[in-house]
């Protein structure tokens, strides 16, 4: 009994134990609701299932939460302008490679010279976020909500409020696939964000900087760790991903939409970094937890819209989620149930 | 004693606010002149069409100053137009009924965030994060729909026109005279922007939240009840969102999902301009009031222009709150360095 | 003087887990009286001054007001309020953006048909401010005004609300000269109108000119109760600090002498910074112990931080190794070679929920540089290698530091700056709240380190400690470097002596 006890407990300790769960629960259900859903085929030479549908889709998100997690760790704030960042990212890669046009059926400009304006454009709205938290020290969630409204209005300037279209095979490669290559082109890049993260984190101290930024920043500066930069330089990073991101939600849809290009993803990245297990308080992080709850979350929305529930309608679900999710992390709550706790215990004795 | 006197801060950035106005609008005089800027009509429009955003940043100034912030207002506005339309049109409930019903809804939805907030000790930014992506999902499950309201009953709050003779009026063609107007909503919202006001102004309520705002250990070494208040201020809020709502709906005469999105930027844009601070204790209604009435003159001068498209306001606002986010925190520091 | 007594507290006693916070204390205050409430670190003043106004409980004894024959006990500052207690914080506890007149109603405001009566609520302020002599716009911001007018605020807000007990705790630290005679003004003034204050403060001169009264506790027990006129300067400190001023063994010195002709390490002109130090030059010798004493609140850590540009100092100039340095940031400083241990090692120590290695490693690479990290090897031997060298007990490498005890911690970042190799090792209280083993091993490290040529500056309130390991010693008093002690005067008398300063008139 002890044993089983301690193993639980031991096993619920364990960092990673939130994700996969969350994870493994949403994929049994998922497999007993559709039988088919581990199910892969080759259509036209490109891998097809639910389960393909599923990693392929999160790509955009994992990119996202992969910034979102540095952001949240740095700053105890969160990005809500990256859904907004990912559309000025399309609409200016789509108008660069259109040269203005609505729709083209070739490249107007080198396709490269439109990804990296796209990349620019997410770390200047990047360094437009970190400036205003890191340096003039505004809430971070004030002061991303600037570009959460105007993101979509400057996106929509650069396409003249016309959805821009890029008829062009090799631009729709980006997000679907690679002739040749049966596995869909956004599971690579999300693949090659992660690792290359993994690669900064781990080969400059970054990592260990951001996190100690965030658990204890009086100590960081005594220790001559500047925490402004780091928080600024958190946030251009999530910029940065957020660009990529966008990069490939345009592709995919080979088009500029700019009122539907990372719609809601903002919240959904925000859940991916706490079903990751990491405290929206800021501090310790871990990539993999956020990478494994983006997954998780784009699983849980596959279901629903098989479910047949509408993209308008799932943020519902998320929403309470997130709040659920928060109130666990809070002291507040633990504080409460403690007293609740020990005034049951002293009624029973009184009794 | 030093009869120094000094303009402070607070007051210089809330005088920048009504010169701004007043530069505008004179500027619009004199560029739009001949497409008849200068008609009371055109002025009395800045109220019609914002009367849900003055109440609803007048809600908002009020959860600013206890250093809080609500971005779920715009989708709660969507939800609330949403509920009317749907309980009057498919429902068949009266519209008084159905007035009654959102603004309980309101206060039930303020409730629960204002738990959250003042009791759980959560950050207001996700509390009302995830409270903004509820409102805006619950809105698609009533309905994916537009829905027109057609209720008659609501049809003549909305359209009732109060004519404001002792402007003077004009004879159209048709020997008509057209005296400058409002609706009823225009009084509603400017009754509770007066209310608003008294309550923060002359009610130990009131001044307990400035106190909060100001510094939140003090008041409770004071003997305030901080978390009462708060909790107060999140109902309080979600019940003028749900009215903000209403007169929103009064406008549009519709609800559909994608209904007053990016109004949380509007309202926290019209009380920072109009003087709120962000870091929360300092704030006035009617400083809200010219945020208002200057993001409806952008709203007018684009119109008036007629060839910009109408995300010029959305950026110019955001470009506006940038500004003067950055005008309060040069403040904030010429302070501490004093 | 017609004192009646209007508090007394008989045999109180209360306990932490594991501390004696306050054993069977007694404390009397009179009416119109200044009654100073004194003792070093852990003495149990400010447990003394919980219990009192209702922030902790107590365990035994009693508490009466005003010779009432029935005891009370407060649960709550505002039950301590009712019953005519009120406190004044260091930190003035009223609200920055509210006018001087709210923060004096607030909670209590005249009303009108149920609304707020401005009218009457600003005259009512400016009567009651006027009474005490303070003539100010009441109707301006708090925020508008200085420091020392806010506390004296917050004092007529708690004597408007009826106090008869007015406990100030510490009003004077971030006060300059000039306010805190007017706040002597005030205590004077209400002194006279019969109110008993219990004064609480650092600062000896204060004392000795306010107060009536001295109580001094120390370790969680009752020193005694004086007069001031009766109590010298130099016994008031021994009492403090637990020595008996004619009875003084010299504590034998574990030999640390130092070259006499050794280059000047750090050289130090004219450094202050307005409200924290005043300017002060220093002169430390390579190899040096330099100590710097003086009780708490005279300006110890602050000389130790402007040095070391943790708070940027605003005049002065810096000579390091002979070479002018301008130190902006501790970053500048640590690539000067220094190293700063601080005083409050679980807000600016240690990083928590981050391992010990990481803990270990952490300004070392600061130093080298964000593109520079070091390996996972390299971390691993050097972390093992200073575990093994301060003996730090910890289940792994990969620990959180959170979960070590406090001396562990301590040593994890004493630890993490010699892992700096630095030239100059400030030490703020590096021994304080940790066990009497750990204590002996790092005052043996320092000796140690200072033969190896390392220059380290030591501070602590402990005397025997700094008499242990330091080879001169200089003396703070009232945010003042007032003076320096050589080897040979470094002995109990002279410290005290020195730390009492203006002994003349009182002795």
């Amino acid at each position: 009994m002890n044993k089983g006890k301690a193993f639980i407990k031991r096993l619920t300790g364990y960092r990673l134990f939130l994700p996969i769960f969350c994870l493994v629960l949403v994929l049994i259900s998922n497999l007993i609701k559709t039988p088919g859903f581990f199910e892969v085929t080759i259509k036209n030479g490109v891998l097809y299932g639910y389960i393909i549908d599923v990693i392929n889709r999160a790509s955009d998100l994992v990119i996202l939460s992969v910034g979102m997690t540095l952001v949240v760790a740095a700053s105890a704030g969160t990005d809500i302008s990256v859904g907004a960042v990912m559309s000025v990212a399309g609409a200016v890669c789509c108008f660069i490679l259109s040269g203005g046009q609505q729709t083209v059926n070739e490249f107007a400009n080198p396709y490269i010279l439109g990804v990296l304006a796209a990349i620019l454009a997410g770390i200047l709205c990047g360094c437009f976020n970190g400036f205003l938290v890191a340096r003039l020290k505004i809430q971070p969630m004030v002061a991303t909500l600037i570009l959460f409204t105007a993101g979509r209005g400057i996106a929509q300037l650069i396409t003249k409020g016309q959805i821009t279209y890029i008829r062009v095979e090799s631009y729709k490669m980006l997000g679907a696939s690679i002739p040749g290559i049966p596995i869909p082109t956004p599971v690579f890049v999300a693949l090659i964000v992660v690792l290359l993260t993994y690669v900064l984190l781990r080969k400059t101290s970054l990592g260990l900087y951001i996190q100690t930024v965030g658990i204890n920043p009086k100590a960081s500066k005594l220790m001559g760790i500047k925490s402004s930069m780091i928080i600024f330089l958190s946030y251009v990073f999530c910029g940065l991903c957020a660009g990529i991101s966008g990069l490939v939600a345009s592709s995919r849809i080979y088009s500029a939409d700019a009122n539907n290009i990372g719609l809601n993803l903002e919240l959904d990245a925000i859940l991916a970094v706490a079903l990751g297990g990491n405290s929206l308080a800021g501090g310790k992080f871990s990539l993999l937890g956020s990478v494994i709850g983006a997954y998780t979350i784009q699983a849980l929305s596959t279901t629903l819209y098989a479910m047949g529930v509408s993209p308008d309608q799932i943020p519902v679900y998320k929403a309470i989620v997130v709040v659920v999710i928060v109130a666990l992390q809070s002291t507040e709550l633990k504080r409460m149930i403690n007293k609740l706790q020990i005034n049951v215990k002293s009624g029973k004795k009184v009794a | 004693m030093k009869k120094r006197e000094k303009l402070d801060g607070k007051v210089f950035l809330l005088i920048i606010t009504i010169l701004l106005f007043l530069v505008m609008y004179a500027a619009g005089l004199i560029i739009f002149n001949s497409k008849g800027f200068a008609k009371p009509q055109v002025f009395l429009n800045l109220f019609i069409s914002n009367a849900g955003l003055i109440v609803i940043a007048a809600g908002m100034t009020m959860v600013m100053i206890t250093g809080g912030i609500d971005i779920s207002v715009g989708s709660v506005v969507a939800m609330t137009c949403m509920m009317l339309a749907w309980m009057m049109e498919n429902k068949g409930i009266g519209a008084v009924t159905a007035l009654l019903i959102v603004l309980i809804m309101g206060i039930v939805f303020g409730l629960v965030q204002g738990f959250f907030i003042a009791y759980l000790k959560l950050q207001p930014f996700i509390v009302t994060l995830a409270g903004m992506f509820f409102a805006r999902g619950m809105t698609a499950i009533i309905s994916q729909e537009m829905i027109s309201i057609k209720n008659e009953m609501f049809l003549k709050w909305a359209k009732s026109k109060i004519n404001l003779t002792f402007l003077g009026g004009a004879v159209n063609k048709k020997g008509v005279i057209n005296y400058p107007f409002i609706y009823p909503s225009v009084i509603i919202a400017l009754v509770t922007l007066i209310g608003i006001f008294i309550l923060l102004k002359f009610t130990k309520f009131g001044r307990t939240i400035y106190a909060v705002g100001g510094n939140e250990q003090s008041a409770l070494m004071m003997g305030l009840n901080v978390r009462r208040t708060k909790l107060l201020v999140y109902v309080i809020n979600g019940f003028l969102c749900s009215l903000g709502g209403f007169l929103f709906a009064l406008n549009t005469c519709a609800g559909f999902v994608e209904q007053a999105k990016g109004f949380e930027m509007e309202a926290i844009a019209s009380a920072v301009i109009g003087g709120t601070l962000l870091t929360g204790g300092v704030g006035n209604v009617f400083g809200s009031l010219f945020g208002v009435l200057i993001k409806g003159t952008i709203e007018t001068f684009i119109t008036f222009q007629g060839t910009l498209s109408s995300w010029w306001t959305k950026i110019t606002i955001a470009a506006l709150l940038a500004f003067f986010i950055i005008l309060q925190s040069l403040f904030a520091k010429a302070k501490e360095k004093q | 003087m017609p004192n009646e007594i209007v508090l007394s507290m008989k045999n109180i006693s209360k306990t932490f887990p594991g501390v004696r916070a306050l054993d069977h204390v007694d404390f009397t205050l009179r009416s119109g009286e200044i009654h100073a409430l004194m003792g070093e670190n852990g003495a149990g003043k400010s447990t003394l001054i919980k219990v009192l106004t209702g922030v902790e409980e107590f365990e035994s004894g009693e508490i009466r007001i005003e010779g009432g024959s029935r005891s009370i006990i407060n649960h709550s500052p505002q039950e301590a309020q009712e019953h005519g207690i009120s406190t004044v914080y260091q930190e003035v506890n009223l609200c920055p953006n509210l006018s001087v007149a709210e923060n004096l109603f607030i909670g209590r405001e005249p009303k009108r048909a149920g609304l707020i009566d401005w009218k009457t609520m600003n005259r009512k302020a400016a009567e009651l401010l006027s009474r005490l002599d303070m003539n100010i716009d009441v109707t301006k911001a708090l925020e508008n005004y200085s420091i020392a007018l806010q506390q004296m605020i917050a004092i007529a807000r708690a004597v408007d609300m009826s106090a008869k007990v007015l406990i100030l705790d510490e009003p004077t630290s971030s006060l300059d000269d000039n306010e805190v005679v007017k706040l002597f003004g005030l205590m004077r003034r209400l002194k006279a109108e019969g109110v008993g204050i219990i004064f609480v403060t650092h600062f000896l001169e204060q004392v000795y000119e306010v107060c009536d009264k001295i109580t001094v506790l120390r370790n969680g027990g009752l020193v005694g109760e004086y007069e001031t006129e009766t109590l010298p300067r130099v016994q008031l400190v021994a009492k403090m600090m637990g020595k008996d001023f004619d009875d003084l063994a010299a504590i034998k010195k574990e030999g640390n002498r130092v070259q006499k002709n050794s280059e000047a390490v750090i050289d130090a002109r004219g450094i202050g910074r307005h409200g924290t130090i005043k300017p002060y030059d220093l002169q430390i010798r390579k190899g040096e112990v330099i100590g710097l004493t003086g009780l708490l609140g005279s300006g110890r850590s602050e000389l130790a931080r402007s040095l070391y540009g943790a708070d940027k100092p605003d005049s002065g100039q810096l000579k390091v190794n002979g070479k002018t340095v301008v130190i902006r940031t501790p970053i500048d400083a640590m690539m000067a070679g220094m190293a700063y241990l601080p005083e409050n090692r679980k807000e600016e120590g240690i990083v928590a929920d981050l391992s010990v290695r990481e803990n270990l490693i952490l300004a070392l690479q600061a130093k080298r540089g964000m593109f520079h990290p070091i390996g996972s090897k390299e971390q691993e031997e050097l972390a093992n290698k200073y575990v093994e060298l301060l003996q730090i007990k910890t289940a792994s490498l990969d620990t959180p530091i959170k979960s070590l005890s406090g001396g562990n911690q301590q040593k994890v970042i004493l630890g993490r700056w010699l892992l700096t190799d630095p030239d100059f090792l400030i030490l703020d209280e590096p021994t304080r709240g940790i066990d009497v083993g750990t204590k002996t091993e790092i005052q043996k490290l320092v000796v140690q380190l200072a033969k190896e040529g390392v220059t380290v500056m030591f501070i602590s309130s402990e005397i025997e400690e700094m008499i242990r390991t330091c080879s001169r010693m200089a003396v703070l008093r009232d945010r003042e470097k007032v003076s320096e002690l050589k080897e040979d005067e470094l002995d109990q008398n002279h410290i005290m002596k020195a730390i009492a300063g203006g002994g003349g008139t009182n002795e």
